[in-house]
C-alpha cells in the first residue's frame, strides 16, 4: 500500500522520467509552458473584453457625423469637439443630474431598508420568514410588461409621476429584494456571538444592529449601494415612461433619444456615451474588491 | 401559565422586531410589486388599452370603459389565429436565447475564474480588465457594439479584410440572433467570472492537496473537488443569470431599436412593444405576455429547485 502510494507521488512528480530528478513544481503554480498559455488565453480575453469600450472612445474623438464609417481617418483629425458641443449644446447636464439624484436615491434607500429585511432574515426566525425569502427571490422574475402599466396607474394616482421620488421607489423594486438577499448572506458571515454581546450590554435587537451589526457589515453594504446605483443609472423602461419632462430624462433616455433625434450623429452619442460612463466605471473600480466578498458571500449562504 | 404567558411575550417581542425591521420592504414591494401584480393580472381579463383606459385630459376625466373578457387574451394568445408569430416563434427563440447565454456565460466565466485562480504575475491587472463590460454601463457598451456591427462598421470591415462573409448584422434575423448573443455573452461573462472566482478562492486549499497525496490529476481535482466546492456558488448564479436572461431588455431593446427587428424580439421585450411601442398600446395584451412570462419562470425555478435539492440528497 504504502509503495504503490510513493510511486505514484514519485509519477507524479517527474512525469518525463528524466534521470536527473526534475525540480518539483508547488501546487497552483503552472509549468512554463502552462504559464505562457494562460497568459495568451487572458490576455486575448482582456482584449476582448476592453475592446468595445476603446472603440467607442475612440470613434467619439471623430469630429464628423460620419467618421465611425472611416475610422481609419480619425486619428489624422482626433479631437475632442464632439464632448464640447454635448456638454455645451445639449441637456446632458440636466440629464446627468437627474441620474445623479435618481440613482444616488435609489442608493441609500434601498440599501437601509434591504439590509434591515437581510438582517431579520438571517437572525430572526419568525412566521412568514420562508414567504418572504421566496417572495425576494420572485420579484427578479418579474417581466417589466406585468407591472409597467399598473405602476404606471399608481404613480398617476400618489402623483409620482414624472418625479425623482417616483423613479426611486421602482427602482427600489428591483434592487432591494436583490440586495436584501445578499446582505442576508453578508450577515450570516459575522458570528452570532456579536449578538449575543449586544443582548449582555442591553441593547435592543435595533440597537444590535445599528450600533454592532452595521459597522462590522460594511463592505456588504458598499456592494449592495453600489449595486442599486448602477441598476437605476443604466436602467430605461421605467425612466423612458415614468419621467414624461424632457427636463427629468435620465442619462440612459437622454441617450436613446438621439436615436430619433440625432439618428445620423453618431459622434456625438459616443462622446456622450463615453461622458456616461467614466463616473461608473471609476466608481465601480474603487468598490469591486468588495464587489467580489460581498457576491460570494451573499452567494454561498443562500 | 406563567411560563407559557412569559414564553409567548418573549415570542411576541421577538417577532415585533423581526416584523418592524422587514417592514419597509414588505410595504414597497407591496405596492408597488404585489397590488400592480394584481391589477396586471386583472388587466389579462379585459379589453384595456389606451384607446379604452381611463385617463385625464385637461380637466376632463374619462373613466375606464375596457370590458370584461375572461381568459379570452390567454387562448388567443396561445392558440389564437397567428399565435406562432405572435407567441410561439417568439417563445422559442427566448429559450434558446436564454441557454445559448447561460451556457456561455457559465462556460467561459469558469474557464477565466480557474485561469485567474493559479498564482501568477500580472493576474490583479487581468482580473480588472476582465470586468469592463461589467464595469461600463451596458447601454453604453451595447451602443459601442451596435456601432460596430452596423453596415461598414469595423466587424464587417475586419471580416472583409479576411475574405470572410459579411453577414448584415442589425438587419438580417439569423445575423440578428447572433449578433444578440455575442453582446450579451460579452456583458454577462463577467458576473460570472467575479462570483465563480470568489467561490474558487473560498475552497480550502488543504481538500486539494489531500487530493493530490491520493494521486489525483488535474481532471479528477476540477471533478472531484473544484466542481463540488463550487456547487452553493454556481446554482444560485445560474438561477440568476436564467432570470436575468430570460427578462433581458436592454440589450435587445438597444441593439435593434424600436420596431425594426420583429424575428429578434425575446418575449419581454415583444410584450414591451405591445404595451408601448404602438398605438394604441394594447395593454391587456402586454400584461397576458407579462403573466405567462412570470409563469413560466416561476415553474422552472420551482423545478430547478426541486432538481438540486435531489442531486444534494445524491451526493451525499
Amino acid at each position: 500500500m504504502s509503495t504503490t502510494t510513493d510511486l505514484t507521488t514519485r509519477a507524479t512528480g517527474a512525469p518525463a522520467g528524466a534521470a536527473a530528478p526534475a525540480k518539483s513544481r508547488r501546487r497552483g503554480e503552472p509549468s512554463r509552458a502552462g504559464a505562457a498559455l494562460t497568459h495568451t488565453v487572458l490576455g486575448l480575453a482582456a482584449l476582448i473584453a476592453v475592446f468595445p469600450v476603446l472603440w467607442i472612445f475612440y470613434i467619439s474623438l471623430g469630429p464628423d457625423k460620419t467618421d465611425y464609417l472611416h475610422p481609419g481617418q480619425i486619428a489624422g483629425k482626433a479631437s475632442f469637439a464632439n464632448f464640447s458641443k454635448v456638454l455645451g449644446q445639449t441637456d446632458f447636464l440636466t440629464w446627468f443630474g437627474n441620474s445623479l439624484i435618481v440613482a444616488g436615491g435609489t442608493a441609500l434607500f434601498g440599501v437601509l431598508i434591504a439590509a434591515s429585511t437581510g438582517y431579520a432574515v438571517s437572525r430572526m426566525k419568525f412566521p412568514g420568514l420562508r414567504p418572504l425569502m421566496w417572495s425576494l427571490l420572485a420579484t427578479q422574475m418579474f417581466p417589466i410588461a406585468v407591472l409597467i402599466v399598473p405602476m404606471y396607474y399608481i404613480m398617476a394616482s400618489l402623483n409620482l409621476l414624472d418625479s425623482y421620488g417616483g423613479l426611486i421607489l421602482v427602482y427600489s423594486t428591483t434592487t432591494v429584494p436583490y440586495c436584501a438577499w445578499l446582505l442576508k448572506g453578508y450577515f450570516d458571515t459575522i458570528p452570532t456571538e456579536i449578538d449575543e454581546a449586544g443582548r449582555v450590554d442591553g441593547l435592543s435587537p435595533f440597537g444590535t444592529f445599528w450600533r454592532l451589526i452595521l459597522p462590522l457589515a460594511r463592505p456588504g453594504l458598499a456592494v449592495a449601494a453600489f449595486y442599486s446605483f448602477l441598476t437605476a443609472w443604466a436602467e430605461v423602461p421605467f425612466a423612458s415612461t415614468f419621467m414624461l419632462s424632457s427636463d427629468k430624462y435620465t442619462l440612459a433616455v437622454g441617450l436613446t433619444t438621439f436615436v430619433s433625434q440625432y439618428e445620423s450623429q453618431w459622434n456625438l452619442m459616443a462622446a456622450t456615451a463615453v461622458l456616461i460612463a467614466i463616473p461608473v466605471t471609476a466608481l465601480f473600480y474603487l468598490v469591486q474588491k468588495n464587489l467580489v466578498t460581498g457576491l460570494t458571500a451573499g452567494a454561498a449562504k443562500s | 401559565m406563567t411560563a407559557l404567558v412569559k414564553s409567548l411575550k418573549r415570542s411576541y417581542s421577538t417577532y415585533w422586531y423581526a416584523y418592524a425591521m422587514a417592514a419597509p420592504v414588505v410595504i414597497v414591494l407591496g405596492v408597488l410589486v404585489a397590488y400592480p401584480l394584481g391589477r396586471g393580472i386583472y388587466l389579462t381579463l379585459t379589453d384595456a388599452n389606451s384607446l379604452n383606459v381611463g385617463h385625464t385630459v385637461g380637466v376632463n376625466h374619462i373613466p375606464d370603459t375596457f370590458k370584461f373578457v375572461g381568459l379570452h387574451n390567454y387562448t388567443d394568445v396561445l392558440f389564437g389565429p397567428g399565435s406562432y408569430d405572435r407567441f410561439w416563434s417568439h417563445f422559442v427563440w427566448t429559450v434558446v436565447w436564454t441557454v445559448t447565454c447561460v451556457v456561455l456565460h457559465f462556460s467561459l466565466g469558469l474557464g477565466l475564474a480557474l485561469l485567474l485562480n493559479q498564482k501568477m504575475r500580472g493576474r490583479t491587472f487581468y482580473r480588472l480588465m476582465l470586468i469592463v463590460p461589467w464595469a461600463v454601463p451596458s447601454f453604453v457598451t451595447v451602443f459601442s457594439w451596435r456601432l460596430m456591427l452596423a453596415d461598414g462598421g469595423l466587424v464587417n470591415n475586419l471580416l472583409s479584410f479576411a475574405h470572410l462573409p459579411q453577414p448584415n448584422w442589425l438587419e438580417d434575423p439569423l445575423a440578428q440572433k447572433a449578433a444578440a448573443i455575442l453582446v450579451n455573452t460579452w456583458c454577462g461573462v463577467p458576473f460570472m467570472m467575479v462570483s465563480l472566482l470568489g467561490g474558487l478562492q473560498a475552497i480550502p486549499a488543504e481538500l486539494y492537496e489531500a487530493a493530490e497525496m491520493d494521486g489525483a490529476n488535474a481532471w479528477q481535482r476540477f471533478r472531484n473537488v473544484t466542481l463540488p466546492g463550487l456547487r452553493s456558488v454556481s446554482s444560485t448564479v445560474v438561477l440568476l443569470g436564467v432570470i436575468w436572461t430570460f427578462n433581458q431588455f436592454t440589450i435587445i431593446y438597444l441593439l435593434f431599436g424600436k420596431n425594426n427587428a420583429p424575428d429578434v424580439q425575446i418575449l419581454v421585450t415583444w410584450a414591451y412593444q405591445l404595451g408601448f411601442g404602438q398605438l394604441p398600446r394594447d395593454y391587456a395584451q402586454s400584461a397576458t405576455y407579462g403573466i405567462i412570462l412570470l409563469s413560466i419562470l416561476i415553474v422552472f425555478t420551482a423545478f430547478y429547485q426541486r432538481w438540486l435539492k435531489r442531486a444534494d440528497q445524491s451526493a451525499v
